[in-house]
């Protein structure tokens, strides 16, 4: 569209001044701990740290031998699929019913937007106590219908447990940016369809999805950065990444070696392969993905 | 005139003293919570009022591997605890931190205290002392596998109530029934790795890994696909496919199931004991793990679980002396068969043992007289413990072997080979980070 705005500063060093707060933060919390994980990655050390050695790219050589690595890659893309795609969807229905909602509508939001407070470990929790085979609510209910959950041994459910616990978390968020996006979509646009004869579902796609695309690309890039880094919590709290290492994504495997395990070598690997591959998938959103939203 | 001299020499003496009396704190972290945690509370507090130079703070830090990792970090900044509770699978990677921890037997000799690891049992103490003889830590709480089994319920299906089932195959017929009466879960497991092979080895008298388990040296390698582990796993594979073996998850998660009257028998902790004799709302008994009786040498003896307490390195020398001065409290046989009675970890001591014998404490409460006799036994090199390296991560490694079973995913054979595969990956791991 048009040319880009740029704001120009005639002193040299105030623009430096006014950015150094947001560059500390960004040294102490994400360059000096990324910095620390590279070299980290290239030694092998005992839980104190008292013998350190230097050893190369092993961690990374044993991590790529590794035919697990690849299949916790696969469950990390399916989970993070399911997540991404059912959370997306699922908060635009709800953001849409909410928009419509002329009377209350303060108390649907808020009741929404509630779970976002909610700390990842507690939603795992809040979840395996409801799915929990022999006392959950849900479980109960499940059997009395018939069906036998038991995600302590059924791969599938285990993973429509920790699928549904990190939706639910994400779900509040990707409310409140839809509702604020549908919210800016001028009204007389809408009325103009309407009167032009267009049905509601008509109008939703040719004039408010087109139009909530910023929005819905924004939401796609945090989700899956959620997805890959953020939900680890949820499966240390409800599966352990079981049955078997059927719900062993990613993080949680770099979590588990690392804290779990005590080897911060392998685990210092792995945060730098995730962090690649997470930079690579925003590169790939940015480059693919944004040349369909208008802005 | 003279009483106001008195008191002017009273004041004078009293501010001499106050900054020469400043007590010496101790650091303790421990990850005892709940009901032990007011016993590890107890435990501080009677030593602070025996004796004034020295106060032993207790902190609970979570878990026993949030307070592991505390430990660590805390180390690494330079403000570890004087005293650190961790847990038994955790020793391998303590014991290879040579410059994070200080010996206790070191501890307690240079504060002058007499220390004689006789004292102490000998499958406990065997444990936490390296391979020349000395003792590393100071064994705190310990347990050790037991098997509970749910008397109403034995009455309800017809079996003898006062007849626990000794071995394996009289544990099927007993689950058998068990469901033929309508019980959902005749038999589950806690800790299955530390149950079904740790322990099952040790009682067969059977090597769990290569080296004496782990004793004689950083090369040891797992080796739990003999056939009787085969044996063993898949005839509870057969019971998991029939019902009488009902899986309920990783670590103490089953413990649950057997107070709550869900599970009518279980293989768990010892320690499990103050729990079940709190909230069982039915008879119960307890007693030995089972055993195949066609094995020779079994029953042997069963391994440790629990804790021990680990002094770390780098602090002042007044702080290892009180630390050797609670220890010292720590032992006394008063001390320890007062512990052993409230909360069912093992006496550490024979004196304790023999102490709480003498009151008639196991007349009274029968059954927990079951762990001390599994333990107080001549161990063999094979029975002795297990003591690996990485050991966290190899029991998970089990966890998800074993789950690929009991879902009929994988057979007992390819499961204990690859549980021997990818364990012996970890522990040749360790070997390596720790040879310097």
């Amino acid at each position: 569209m048009a040319a880009e705005k740029r704001v120009l500063f005639r002193s040299a060093w105030l623009p430096w001044v006014l950015l150094a707060p947001q560059l500390v933060v960004i040294t102490l919390f994400f360059f000096w701990p990324a910095g620390q994980a590279l070299v980290q990655s290239l030694q092998q050390q005992d839980a104190f740290g008292t013998s350190v050695q230097w050893v190369g790219l092993e961690n990374f050589q044993r991590l790529f031998a590794d035919p697990s690595y690849y299949d916790s890659m696969k469950t990390t893309l399916v989970f993070s699929l399911l997540v991404a795609g059912i959370g997306l969807g699922v908060s635009l229905l709800l953001a849409v019913m909410a928009d419509r909602i002329v009377r209350g509508s303060t108390v649907y939001k808020t009741l929404l937007i509630w779970p976002y407070a909610v700390a990842p470990a507690v939603a795992g929790v809040l979840w395996l106590f409801m799915f929990a085979p022999s006392i959950g609510v849900v479980a109960w209910y499940l059997r009395v219908w018939g069906f036998e959950w038991n995600h302590l041994l059924d791969g599938n459910h285990a993973m429509a447990l920790i699928v549904m616990a990190a939706v639910w978390k994400q779900l509040s968020y990707n409310f409140l940016f839809f509702l604020a996006g549908l919210q800016s979509i001028p009204k007389s646009l809408i009325e103009a369809a309407a009167i032009d004869g267009a049905r509601p579902w008509r109008r939703f796609w040719t004039i408010v999805f087109p139009l909530l695309s910023p929005t819905s690309f924004f939401l796609l890039v945090v989700n899956v950065v959620y997805v890959f880094l953020d939900t680890f919590a949820i499966v240390d709290a409800s599966t352990h990444g079981g049955p078997g290492k059927e719900t062993e994504i990613l993080v949680y495997k770099l979590y588990y070696d690392g804290f779990k395990g005590m080897d911060l070598g392998a685990s210092a690997a792995q945060s730098v392969v995730l962090m690649v591959i997470v930079v690579l998938l925003t590169i790939v959103q940015f480059k693919y993905v944004e040349r369909r939203v208008n802005y | 005139m003279t009483l106001k001299l008195q008191a002017a020499a009273l004041a004078a003496a009293a501010a001499l003293c106050g900054p020469a009396q400043a007590q010496t704190e101790i650091q303790w972290w421990h990850s005892m919570g709940g009901a032990l945690g007011e016993w590890v509370n107890d435990l501080a507090n009677e030593f602070n009022a025996s004796q004034k130079d020295y106060k032993v703070v207790p902190t609970f830090k979570g878990s026993y591997d949030q307070s592991m990792t505390a430990a660590i970090a805390a180390f690494r900044a330079g403000n570890a605890p004087n005293i650190l509770q961790v847990f038994e699978v955790g020793t391998a990677t303590m014991m290879a931190s040579k410059g994070a921890i200080v010996p206790v037997a070191k501890v307690m000799t240079d504060a002058g205290f007499k220390f004689d690891p006789k004292v102490y049992v000998g499958a406990v103490a065997g444990y936490y002392t390296a391979p020349n003889g000395q003792m590393l830590s100071f064994p705190f709480n310990s347990s050790t596998p037991v098997f509970y089994y749910n008397k109403d319920a034995f009455k309800a299906a017809g079996l003898d109530p006062e007849k626990a089932p000794g071995t394996w195959p009289e544990v099927a017929l007993a689950a058998a029934k068990l469901k033929a009466s309508g019980h959902k879960c005749p038999f589950t497991t806690s800790w299955q790795s530390w149950t079904q092979l740790e322990s099952f080895s040790a009682w067969h008298n059977t090597l769990f890994a290569t080296k004496n388990n782990g004793f004689g040296g950083l090369d040891t390698r797992l080796v739990i696909n003999t056939p009787l582990h085969v044996r063993h796993i898949e005839n509870l594979a057969n019971m998991s496919k029939q019902g009488l073996f009902v899986y309920k998850g990783r670590a103490n998660v089953p413990d649950a199931t057997f107070p709550s009257g869900e599970c009518a028998m279980l293989t768990g902790t010892s320690a499990l004991y103050s729990s079940v004799s709190k909230n069982a709302k039915f008879a119960y008994g307890m007693s030995t793990l089972p055993y195949y009786p066609d094995v020779p040498g079994a029953p042997q003896n069963t391994v440790i679980g629990g804790a021990s307490l680990w002094v770390m390195a780098g602090k002042k020398p007044a702080e290892y002396k009180g630390t050797a001065a609670f220890f010292n409290f720590l032992s006394s046989p008063e001390v320890q068969a007062k512990s052993h009675q409230r909360t069912g970890y093992l006496p550490i001591t024979t004196a304790a043992f023999e102490a709480t014998d003498k009151s008639g404490f196991y007349k009274k409460n029968p059954g927990t007289d079951v762990a001390v006799t599994q333990m107080i036994r001549k161990t063999t090199d094979k029975s002795r413990g297990i003591r690996l390296g990485n050991m966290v991560q190899i029991r998970t490694v089990i966890d998800e072997e074993m789950e690929q079973v009991w879902s009929g995913k994988k057979s007992a054979k390819e499961a204990l080979d690859d549980s021997v595969k990818r364990g012996n990956e970890l522990l040749e791991r360790f070997e390596k980070a720790n040879k310097s």
